[in-house]
C-alpha cells in the first residue's frame, strides 16, 4: 500500500509565537513536527506494518521544514518530499492543498493521511480540500482505524459519540490526537533517516498553474487572544456536583 | 532579537550535529513522558520500574556506543547526550544505562569470546537481559587490587568464592560480570542468575539512588564452566577500562541532574513572591541562579569537548577523571543551592531538587571517589602518586 502522510513543520507550540507582520514567523525560530501530525505518521507506519507497502511524507514549507520530515523518517517513514519555494510564503489553505495535491499526484497512492488541523493555523480545511482536488473520498476525525476486505473502515468522532464509516481506496483520512500512541524514534531510526530518499521540489517542478498559487485569502487583522479571566466560582450549596456536571455537559466534555 | 536562551546560554546546541540534536530531543521527551511522571513515587517507594527497560532498549540506548551484536555504534557525544537527558530525570536511570552498557556489555563486547558475545549482547541491547558488574567488595572500594573474591580451577571448571557489594542492578540482573583473583591475575567471569552457589541480597536502607537496585553478590563455591571466563583480558586493567567508560557517561549525566535543579529553581524563583516581588528579583537569588547557569554551561562544554576527544580516540583516563571530578562536584553544589531557592518546598518530592541532591551524593563517590580522582590528577601533574 502506498501511504502518503502530510506533515507540517510549525514553530514550537510550547514557545510564545513570534509575528512577522500578519504572519507567524517561521524562519529562525525553534520548530517542530506538528504534534498532531505525529498521529498521522504513526497511523501510516502501523498500516504499513500490517499490510506492507511504503510511507511517504509530504510537506510544504521553508527549507527548515526538513527537520520535521527527518523526525518522521526517523520514526520509520520510508521517504520524504518537501515542496519549498519562496513564492509560497503566505500561502493559504487552498494553495497549500493545490501544491500538496500536485506533489501527491506525481505517483500512485492508496491512502493520504493528515492531521485534523495544524497546530499553528488551525483552519482544518486543508485535508477536505485535498480530497476534493484528488477526487477521492475522505474519512475525517478518525479515532480508530482498520482495513478489511480492501476497504478502509474507521470510527469517526462526532459531537455525541462516534460513527463507523468506510470507503474504498484511494482516499484521504484525517486522524485525531489519541487515535494511537506515536512511537519514539529509536537511535537506529535516527541514523537510518539520514540515508533515506529526500526530495526537495520547487513549484516549477509540479504541474500546477502559477495563478493557482496566489492566495485568494488575505489576513487583514491579527490580535492577541484575550487574557483568560478568572473562572466562575460556584459556591457549593449542596448541588455542587450537579452544577459541575451540567457545566461539563454544556461544554460537551461529558 | 531576544537575548541568549536561559536554558542554553552559550548556544552549545550549535556544537551538535542534526542527528545528535534529534537524539537528544527524543530522549528528553522519553524521559519527560515516561520517567518524570513516576519518578517521585518510585524514589519514595524505593522501586526501579523494570518494565521500562525494554522501552529503553527499543530506543536503542543500551550499549549504544558499542558496535555490532544488536548495538548501534553511536558516537561518544550521542551516548553522552543520552546520559545527560536520562539523568535530568533521575540518576537511577542513567546509572542503569551506564551499568548495562558500559560496565556489563562493554567488557563482554571487548574481552568476551564470540560465543559469549552472541549469547548475551543482543538480549542486553534489547533490554530483555539485565547485566551488572561486580568489582567493589565490602572491604575494598578504592583499592580493588586487594580484592578477596577468588576463582580457582577444579578440572576445567572454576570455583568462585567471595562477596561483592554496592552493585547497581545486582538483584535484578540476569548475568553478573564478576572480577575475581586467580593464579593468573584478576579475571572476569560471566555468572548467570540461578547458578548454584550465587545469590544476591538487596541493600534497602539507602537515602540516595532509591529508584535503582543496589545489591550484594554472594559466591559460595559457585561452580562455573571454563567458558564463563572472559578470555580477552587479565589484570585490573580489565575492570578499570570498564570504569573509565562508565565515568565518561557520568561527566554528562551530572550536568543533566544539575540542569534539572537549575531549571526548577529558575521557574520557582519567577513565580514565588515574597515582599511583593518574585524572589528572582532579589540579588542573592540572581547570584545563585547565575552561578548555577555558568557552571552548567561550562560543565556541558567540557563534556562535549571530552566527547569529541573520545570520538577521535584521544581521551585519556586522567582527562575522564578531570571531567567526572569537576562536573559531579559542581552538580552537587548546584543541587544544594537550588534547594535553598525552593526553601521548604525544596525538601519534598514534589520537586526534583532534593532527589537529585541525594542521588548526587552517590554519584560523587561511585565510579571513583572525588578524592581518588583528585589524586589521579595530582599524580598526572606532579609525577608523584599519593595513594599507592
Amino acid at each position: 500500500m502506498n501511504i502518503i502522510v502530510c506533515v507540517k513543520h510549525i514553530p514550537d507550540p510550547n514557545l510564545p509565537g513570534v509575528m512577522d507582520g500578519f504572519r507567524l514567523k517561521r524562519e529562525g525560530v525553534q520548530g517542530v513536527l506538528d504534534p498532531g501530525d505525529e498521529f498521522g505518521v504513526e497511523a501510516g507506519l502501523r498500516l504499513k506494518e500490517e499490510l506492507g507497502g511504503e510511507v511517504t511524507l509530504v510537506s510544504m514549507g521553508p527549507a527548515q521544514a526538513q527537520e520535521a520530515l527527518r523526525r518522521g523518517l526517523s520514526m520509520g517513514a520510508d521517504k520524504a518530499v518537501l515542496i519549498s519555494d519562496d513564492s509560497l510564503r503566505g500561502a493559504d489553505a487552498l494553495v497549500t492543498a493545490r501544491v500538496l495535491a500536485a506533489a501527491i499526484k506525481r505517483g500512485a497512492f492508496d491512502l493520504v493521511i493528515a492531521g485534523v488541523e495544524s497546530t499553528d493555523g488551525y483552519t482544518g480545511t486543508m485535508p477536505a480540500t485535498l480530497a476534493e482536488l484528488l477526487g477521492v473520498p475522505q474519512l475525517t476525525f478518525t479515532t480508530a482505524i482498520e482495513v478489511s476486505d480492501g476497504r478502509l473502515r474507521v470510527r469517526r468522532q462526532s459531537a455525541d459519540g462516534y460513527q463507523v464509516v468506510e470507503c474504498s481506496f484511494p482516499c484521504v483520512m484525517t486522524v485525531t490526537a489519541g487515535v494511537n500512541e506515536p512511537r519514539y524514534a529509536s537511535f537506529k531510526g535516527i541514523m537510518a533517516a539520514k540515508k533515506k530518499p529526500f526530495e526537495q521540489l520547487s513549484t516549477s517542478e509540479l504541474e500546477v498553474e502559477p495563478d493557482a498559487l496566489k492566495p485568494g485569502q488575505e489576513v487583514v487583522e491579527v490580535s492577541l487572544v484575550e487574557q483568560r479571566k478568572a473562572g466562575e466560582v460556584l459556591p457549593d450549596d449542596g448541588q455542587g456536583a450537579v452544577r459541575i456536571a451540567t457545566f461539563l455537559k454544556e461544554a460537551k466534555v461529558i | 532579537m531576544a537575548g541568549p536562551n536561559p536554558h542554553d546560554f552559550l548556544d552549545l546546541s550549535a556544537l551538535l550535529n542534526d542527528e545528535e540534536r534529534l537524539l537528544r530531543d527524543t530522549v528528553r521527551r522519553f524521559a519527560t513522558e515516561r520517567i518524570s511522571p513516576g519518578i517521585g513515587g518510585w524514589f519514595e517507594r524505593a522501586e526501579f520500574p523494570r518494565a521500562l527497560v525494554p522501552e529503553i532498549g527499543a530506543l536503542g540506548l543500551l550499549g549504544m556506543h558499542l558496535q555490532g551484536y544488536g548495538c548501534a555504534g553511536a558516537g561518544a557525544v550521542s551516548y553522552g547526550l543520552v546520559c545527560l537527558e536520562l539523568e535530568a530525570a533521575d540518576s537511577g536511570f542513567r546509572s542503569f544505562v551506564s551499568v548495562q552498557g558500559s560496565l556489563a556489555m562493554f567488557p563482554i563486547r571487548t574481552y568476551g569470546s564470540e560465543e559469549q558475545k552472541e549469547r548475551w549482547l543482543p538480549g542486553m541491547a534489547a533490554g530483555e537481559i539485565v547485566g551488572c558488574f561486580g568489582l567493589t567488595e565490602p572491604d575494598f572500594g578504592s583499592d580493588p587490587s586487594r580484592m578477596r573474591t577468588s576463582a580457582r580451577r577444579e578440572g576445567s571448571d572454576w570455583i568462585l568464592n567471595g562477596a561483592k557489594s554496592w552493585i547497581t542492578n545486582g538483584g535484578i540482573a540476569d548475568v553478573a560480570v564478576v572480577w575475581a583473583r586467580t593464579d593468573d591475575g584478576v579475571r572476569g567471569f560471566l555468572v548467570p542468575r540461578g547458578t548454584s552457589g550465587f545469590s544476591t541480597r538487596d541493600i534497602h536502607n539507602k537515602l540516595s539512588l532509591r529508584a535503582s537496585v543496589t545489591s550484594e553478590l554472594i559466591f559460595d563455591d559457585c561452580r562455573l564452566p571454563a567458558g564463563a571466563m572472559l578470555p580477552g583480558v587479565s589484570g585490573l586493567k580489565g575492570p578499570l577500562s570498564c570504569l573509565s567508560e562508565a565515568r565518561y557517561g557520568i561527566i554528562w549525566g551530572a550536568m543533566g541532574a544539575a540542569r534539572a535543579c537549575y531549571e526548577c529553581a529558575l521557574e520557582y524563583s519567577k513565580t514565588r513572591e515574597q515582599f511583593d516581588k518574585p524572589i528572582a528579583a532579589f540579588q542573592m537569588t540572581q547570584q545563585k541562579l547565575v552561578d548555577m547557569m555558568i557552571e552548567i554551561q561550562k560543565g556541558t562544554l567540557l563534556a562535549i569537548h571530552l566527547g569529541r576527544l573520545k570520538e577521535a580516540g584521544r581521551l585519556s583516563p586522567q582527562q575522564v577523571s578531570f571531567g567526572k571530578l569537576n562536573n559531579v562536584r559542581h552538580a552537587l553544589s548546584i543541587a544544594r543551592e537550588a534547594r535553598t531557592i525552593l526553601g521548604a518546598n525544596g525538601i519534598t518530592l514534589e520537586y526534583p531538587v532534593i532527589r537529585h541532591m541525594n542521588n548526587l551524593e552517590s554519584v560523587l563517590t561511585y565510579e571513583g571517589t572525588s578524592e581518588i580522582h583528585t589524586l589521579l590528577l595530582g599524580q598526572a601533574i606532579t609525577g608523584h602518586s599519593a595513594f599507592q
